[in-house]
């Protein structure tokens, strides 16, 4: 009786996750599929901790089970309320590596339990399905792990890229070591210390693998890490054959894979080329392709840049990384207001990675209770630039850089981006000349109808709202 | 080769399974708008989450005297937990957002 109950609970986590993960790629219904993907995660839980039995054995340690439940709840909920909305991104590589985390772990113990009862009964064959489950989870989710570790610290900027010849190489041969590691062990269970070789190898393959990757590059690998761990799940749900683990991990493997693929596509990009290429690991070849005469940048004052912006007719906004920094999405809400009350016409144009992932940006800005509408996609405001007066750039690079259009030397070359040039003029706010994520010189800023308004995003649009509303 | 065949036999509700859902999954989120890419890949996050099972299985059924297993399975329930709480609030933190305000 209770496990019938069971696995209907297991049935209703299979069926929300399916729901869930539908209602979560349509903007209207997104926010209740979270809720309905998390009331069924809840079921499971609960369901598992008082139904589960193994040869009619209840599980037991409770107060550990109940004690682990809470610390990682409060410790999480805290975690997640707190974050701010610029570092959502490394917020998410961080939950995915803890998911990680717990596959490994979860083989590692199995594992020690195998063995132990190897060792008691002397007999090792027929442990084959199991072995090869355990190692291929420990495996999946360690290399997810350190990927996401690494991917979290590089996103907050604690660690640099790193590459140097021969790396992916070595990562090759991490691999196939540790694959050969694990067959070995398959073939010998008694061979026990071998998991830990499995384990420090992925590890190692883990950190090499993403280290090198940087720059606009970065949310694809932590989307692949995430199908990663969807993947290592999935062994989990092998392993004691749940259906609920195992539908719900392939489910997250197969949606993550392809969301990964979207997000290649939306930079114009192959996966392969993300990572073996790496955007800025590769600096000599982004100095090459700014080789040529830069010119002198042109400077505009504060008091112009704002006569020149409340007498156009239409002002595209272009929003970057350095205004999520400066959390300056509420001023540049404020000046748009402003602006619109003098009968400037204002949108917003939205790279598709514009900020630091696919629609991070729109959250900003949703945050700042820009309406909805006039936020423009790149495909729909394109050809609207040659309409425009003014564009003001808030601390977006790459994105902008003609570079991806007209220099096929150029490593961003192929990059859809916001073909700003064709507006009447261009301004453009950042803090310093240093290049963007991607490392490489803007021919834009040295353009004639581009103009430099140097400072942090914050100050700059505050004091702008300030000269606009006096003149 | 005829383990392999046999393999597949025995365990080919498993096999359908996977099979299903790596078609349902690319189906739901084939026509997914860039702007959801964040939220529904935290949403995803959150749901891989389910390999808590597996943890809070390993640390039900842990013999009380051994304790690698007893510290291991503790951690792997927390970092779970982590990853389902973490994951669904984040998720909703971020689409709260997308409400629309008139």
């Amino acid at each position: 009786m209770e496990l019938n109950l069971l696995t209907i609970c297991y049935l209703i986590g299979s069926i929300t996750f399916i729901l869930g993960l539908k209602m979560l790629s349509n903007p209207a219904t997104a926010r209740k599929g979270n809720l309905v993907a998390a009331f069924g995660m809840t079921v499971a839980i609960v369901g598992t901790i008082f139904l589960y039995e193994n040869n009619g054995q209840k599980l037991g340690n409770y107060i550990w089970i109940f004690a682990g439940l809470a610390i990682g709840g409060v410790v999480g909920t805290l975690a997640a309320k707190r974050v701010k909305m610029t570092a959502m991104p490394e917020m998410v590589s961080l939950f995915n590596g803890m998911g990680g985390a717990c596959a490994a772990l979860i083989s590692l113990v199995e594992f020690n339990h195998l063995s132990h009862e190897i060792a008691a009964s002397g007999i090792s064959t027929g442990h084959t399905g199991k072995i090869i489950i355990i190692a291929l989870g420990l495996l999946i989710g360690s290399v997810s792990f350190a990927g996401s570790m690494i991917a979290w610290g590089k996103l907050n900027g604690k660690v640099k890229d790193l590459s140097f010849p021969g790396q992916s190489i070595l990562n090759l041969i991490f691999l196939a070591v540790a694959l050969a590691a694990a067959t070995y062990l398959v073939l010998n269970p008694t061979a026990s210390i071998l998991i830990y070789v499995i384990l420090v190898l992925a590890l190692l393959y883990g950190v090499l693998f993403v280290m090198p990757i940087g720059g606009a590059d970065m949310p694809v690998v932590i989307s692949l890490l995430n199908s990663f761990t969807g993947v290592a799940a999935a062994f989990g749900g092998f392993l004691y054959d749940n259906k609920v683990m195992l539908t719900g991990g392939i489910l997250v493997g197969a949606a993550g894979t392809l969301l990964t693929l979207l997000m290649c596509k939306a930079m114009n990009r192959s996966l392969a080329n993300v990572l073996i290429g790496s955007f800025g690991g590769n600096k000599a070849g982004g100095a090459a392709a700014g080789g040529k005469e830069q010119g002198h940048v042109k400077e505009i004052n504060l008091s112009d840049a704002a006569v020149v912006m409340s007498y156009a007719s239409k002002v595209i906004i272009v929003p970057g990384y350095g205004l999520a920094v400066a959390q300056a999405q509420h001023v540049c809400h404020e000046l748009e207001k402003i602006l619109t009350e003098k009968g400037v016409e204002v949108t917003y144009a939205i790279h598709p990675v514009a900020g630091r992932m696919p629609g991070h940006m729109n959250v900003l800005l949703a945050e700042a209770d820009v309406s909805y509408d006039k936020l423009k996609e790149m495909e729909e405001v394109n050809d609207e630039f040659k309409n425009t007066d003014v564009v003001l750039i808030l601390g977006a690079n790459d994105v902008v850089n003609p570079a991806a259009k007209n220099d096929p030397a150029s490593p961003i070359y192929g990059m859809p981006i916001l073909e700003v040039e064709q507006a009447k003029s261009v301004i453009v706010n950042k803090r310093s000349m240093k290049p963007g994520y991607a490392g490489i010189e803007n021919d834009l800023f040295f353009q004639p109808k581009t103009s430099m308004l140097f400072g942090d995003a914050k100050k700059v649009l505050q004091d702008l709202c300030t000269e606009i509303k006096s003149l | 080769m005829e383990n392999i065949l046999q393999w597949i036999t025995d365990n080919q509700q498993i096999i359908y399974v996977v099979v299903l859902m790596i078609f349902v999954g690319i189906e739901v989120i084939g026509r997914v708008p860039s702007v959801l890419h964040t939220p529904l890949m935290s949403g995803a996050n959150a749901i891989h989450g389910v390999v808590i099972i597996g943890a809070i299985i390993v640390m039900g059924q842990a013999p009380t005297d051994n304790y690698l297993a007893l510290i291991l399975g503790f951690l792997a329930v927390v970092l779970g937990t982590l990853n389902v709480v973490g994951g669904f609030v984040v998720t909703d933190r971020m689409l709260e957002m997308f409400k629309k305000k008139k």
